[in-house]
């Protein structure tokens, strides 16, 4: 059940790892990051099995490993911080080219560094393998509250709409001379966004109650219930297996 | 006479801040009329229509949909008797698929397994939009949205259809495309527009209302052929129309 069109995080396919249930594929995505998030962070060669594993899924998935290269750069501008720390930090130091750096710091920014990737690593892999639509199918299925189901449902829809309607806006503000580089024009820019705040909240109003004539009562009804074996299961749960496998391993040789 | 489709009686209602927006409507519907709800803008039309089905709840008077009052005890049973197809189609279809928001009323009203695929199916079927089914209504044309919307009304197999400017912002061949799909529907119809020769296709009937009230209330190509009403509610027809009553 694709929603017919493409997300830049998804990448349509027919691999075993597509096919499986978004409700499997969700819950191994969770518990494999919290296996890399409970490993310790002096276990380099978990941390390098953990990238093997993301291989594998990759491979069998038929997922270009530059493909997610490039989308996992979203992650540049929260790793700033790690840099900053072996530098920042007190402690022993290390003198690495001239500059001392603190030892601790250096094992905190990787800490960071390598967990907050692999995260990203996992979160664009269900990603790429499972469209929206899927996705929220699965949160629903694994009984997320329907307050938080119903919000991304409404969001994955109504995003575009809201993006066409500020894209409208500025065409008909530049139409009439407007130059948005322009730091004195910034306040029409401000005004725009408060309309589009207003004319958003007054479209949540109307489809409200367009939901309330069809006889929305507060819960969305689950309308696609497909059962899954034990195999599908134990397949697609393999990987939060060697996840575990790893850091047992990594906790029990420190 | 067997019961009315609609039957409103006596029916007043003010909005909060005291300014009357209905004042003492009477009106009623055969099974299987099709009407027309003209009337200039503000005269209260769309503020009739959210009474049909308990969205707004009356000042003083009734509303009844088949022979069931509209009240709080009866409020679910009313909103799957009334199918209210809104004006902009993208305030109605939310859900992600074409299907999925065909199956989202009549799953409200407990339909589930194949009768509610069925029931989804033969929705998008009468409105031509099969084919369309698994497509995200945001990849549709404004016309196909407004069929889908309409489609997502139909499969609550509901009474009374009321449309809300369905011609609006419709290019001529899907303006025509609407009016033969809603021909060929045998259902109690009200429609407000402001598209008077679209009211002459569809609607043997006609209701005007101004300022609250009932105005007129009789056969379409008589209503409009009559200059002076016309003229004293704000409505005329495009530019080089004339009508003659045959």
């Amino acid at each position: 059940m694709g929603a017919g069109h493409a997300h830049p995080l998804h990448l349509p396919g027919t691999s075993p790892v597509h096919r499986l249930a978004p409700q499997v594929k969700v819950l191994t995505a969770f518990l494999v990051v919290c296996c890399v998030v409970a490993t310790p962070r002096e276990a380099f060669g978990t941390f390098g099995g953990y990238l093997v594993l993301l291989a594998a899924v990759w491979a069998v998935a038929a997922i270009p490993p530059g493909w997610i290269g490039r989308r996992a750069l979203i992650e540049l501008p929260f790793v700033v911080l790690a840099v900053l720390l072996p530098f920042a930090q007190g402690g022993e130091r290390l003198d690495v080219a001239g500059l001392s750096l603190s030892i601790d710091g250096l094992l905190a920014g990787w800490n960071i560094i390598v967990k907050g990737t692999l995260g990203v690593l996992t979160s664009l892999t269900l990603a790429a393998t499972t469209s929206p639509r899927d996705l929220l199918l699965g949160l629903q299925r694994l009984r997320v509250p329907a307050t938080i189901t119903t919000i991304a449902t409404l969001m994955l829809r109504y995003v575009e709409v809201i993006i066409g309607e500020a894209r409208r806006m500025r065409i008909a503000r530049i139409s009439r001379g407007h130059d948005p580089r322009l730091l004195w024009q910034a306040g029409a820019v401000a005004r725009s966004v408060g309309s589009l705040f207003l004319r958003s909240y007054e479209r949540g109003e109307r489809v409200h109650l367009a939901m309330l004539a069809r006889g929305f009562t507060g819960a969305m009804p689950v309308l696609a219930e497909a059962p899954v074996t034990r195999r599908e299961w134990a397949l697609g749960l393999l990987p939060v297996g060697i996840a575990l496998a790893l850091v047992v391993g990594a906790w029990w040789a420190a | 006479m067997s019961t009315p489709s609609l039957h409103v009686s006596g029916l007043t209602f003010s909005y909060p801040d005291g300014s009357r927006a209905l004042d003492g409507i009477d009106l009623a519907v055969a099974p299987g009329e099709r009407v027309a709800l003209l009337g200039p803008n503000g005269a209260g039309k769309t503020t009739l229509v959210l009474q049909l089905n308990g969205v707004l709840r009356a000042t003083s008077g009734e509303v009844e949909i088949g022979g069931l009052a509209v009240g709080s005890q009866t409020l679910r049973e009313i909103r799957r008797r009334v199918g209210i197809v809104f004006q902009d189609p993208d305030d109605q279809l939310f859900m992600p698929t074409v299907a999925e928001d065909v199956a989202f009323g009549p799953a409200n009203f407990g339909l589930r397994g194949p009768d509610l695929d069925a029931r989804a199916h033969a929705a998008l079927a009468t409105v031509d939009m099969t084919d369309h089914a698994d497509c995200s209504p945001m990849h549709l044309s404004y016309g196909q949205r407004r069929r889908v919307a309409l489609a997502t009304v139909l499969a609550c197999d509901p009474e009374v259809l009321v449309l809300d400017e369905p011609s609006s912002n419709l290019d001529p061949v899907a303006r025509r495309e609407l009016a033969d799909v809603l021909l060929r529907l045998e259902r109690t119809m009200l429609m407000v527009t402001h598209d008077l020769p679209y009211a002459l296709q569809l609607c043997p009937r006609s209701i005007v209302l101004d300022r609250g009230q009932v105005v007129a209330d009789g056969p379409t190509r008589e209503l409009l052929s009559d200059g002076d009403l016309l003229a004293r509610h704000r409505l005329e027809l495009p530019y080089g129309f004339t009508l003659a009553v045959d």
